[in-house]
């Protein structure tokens, strides 16, 4: 199952709508880093709302996707990580180090439009 | 020694002799068994017209029982007594004594009217006893059961009001934890917090544990199990109140706290996730 990569201003959104598969992430890994040099984006959202379980290949990919789009520019951040999934992840020693983590896209929004003003100031 | 078991008919019919005995002398039997539970000083939580109304329902409970051989009917007495009882203090030890008592004060008036016959008072004993027992035990495990519901319903109470989660401010939630955590209730906290997180779309959480007497590794790395979970649903977690005893514990049983924000006190952490949030907080000047 594909998942939609919505352009959204200087921003991409994956929203991931059914569980997915390891061949299914890794197109997702490698689709959001080609996107990401097209586009120019500085920004991007995983939405895993509906995801109910995360294993650790999962969290490996999303986590080195993270990585790898922040070296091609792109601030990652892993949204809609539901209570119960947060808690089965740390037992599993799943903590996805270093990556941003926030409650909902909303929430994501507001962070990347955050680091986008700090970039800002700092420019000046 | 009699080793030959009276018939089930024998049985029923020396039982229905019994309970004819027991319908003609129970102003009088009712009333002995009275005075023998106010002399030994059982159900003193009570007053006398209220044991002697109990008495009286259980005295025809008692011999219901043992004309239908049926305990249906004395068990929901048994509960239903139980229920009003306990509120007031009554004890196991009592409740097991009055019916202990009841049986004891039916047997000397069985002995009395039977003592001529030896024969026919040893059926008669070999039929009420069996019953008389299971009367006991059906009471006496009523009154267990209604406790144990009880204790099961007020554990439940404790358990969830011993942690609330209150939003203090936008976004801002605080969890004071107060009393022992063990592994369960642990759990529960993190669910907890969890939970509060997505419903109240929270940023910062502090959790208090300046209540909490002691902590074990279990518990210890549960918190840190929390913090991390809620790290990934974007809320940032504080830590506040950590006793100097619980400080040395986790230093001593080496729990990784690099990741945790400790703060000393509640106000110190409430200060630190204002911060975070944005918030400053200034005192209006009073004018005159």
């Amino acid at each position: 199952m594909e998942v939609p990569i919505l352009k959204q201003g200087d921003y991409l959104i994956a929203s991931i709508q059914a569980a997915l598969s390891d061949e299914d992430l890794l197109k997702l890994r490698d689709e959001l880093a080609d996107r990401v040099g097209r586009f120019r984006s500085r920004g991007v959202i995983v939405d895993v709302t509906v995801v109910d379980v995360m294993d650790s290949f999962a969290s490996r990919t999303l986590r080195t996707t993270a990585h790898m789009l922040r070296l091609r520019g792109a601030e990652t951040v892993i949204v809609g990580i539901q209570p119960e999934v947060a808690f089965a992840m740390v037992q599993l020693g799943l903590t996805l180090e270093g990556v941003t983590t926030m409650l909902d896209l909303e929430e994501g929004l507001t962070f990347l439009d955050q680091q986008k003003k700090r970039r800002a100031k700092r420019a000046k | 020694m009699r080793t030959i078991q009276p018939s089930a008919e024998s049985t029923i019919l020396l039982l229905r002799e019994l309970v004819s005995h027991l319908r003609e002398n129970r102003t009088q039997l009712r009333e002995e068994w009275a005075r023998r539970i106010t002399e030994a000083q059982l159900l003193t939580a009570m007053t006398k017209e209220e044991i002697f109304a109990e008495a009286t329902s259980v005295y025809d409970n008692y011999v219901e029982v043992l004309e239908t051989g049926s305990v249906e009917a004395l068990q929901a007495y048994a509960r239903n007594l139980s229920e009003r009882i306990i509120p007031r203090g009554v004890e196991t030890h009592e409740v097991l004594g009055i019916v202990l008592l009841l049986r004891d004060v039916l047997a000397r008036s069985l002995f009395k009217k039977y003592q001529a016959d030896f024969d026919l008072l040893n059926r008669v004993l070999d039929a009420y006893e069996p019953a008389a027992n299971r009367i006991a035990n059906t009471v006496g495990v009523g009154f267990v059961q209604e406790r144990e519901r009880i204790i099961r319903q007020q554990q439940e109470a404790i358990r969830e009001l011993s942690t609330p989660v209150l939003q203090v401010r936008e976004r801002l939630l605080i969890l004071p934890m107060i009393g022992v955590i063990d592994s369960q209730r642990a759990r529960q906290l993190t669910e907890q917090v969890l939970r509060g997180i997505r419903t109240n779309r929270a940023k910062v959480v502090v959790m208090d544990i300046t209540g909490v007497p002691a902590i074990d590794s279990n518990v210890a790395n549960h918190l840190v199990q929390t913090v991390d979970a809620s790290r990934l649903m974007g809320a940032t977690v504080i830590v506040t109140g950590l006793s100097p005893e619980i400080a040395q514990t986790l230093v001593t049983i080496g729990v990784d706290l690099s990741k945790m924000n400790t703060v000393g006190d509640l106000q110190g952490g409430i200060e630190e996730a204002e911060r975070l949030l944005g918030y400053k907080v200034q005192a209006e000047q009073i004018s005159g």
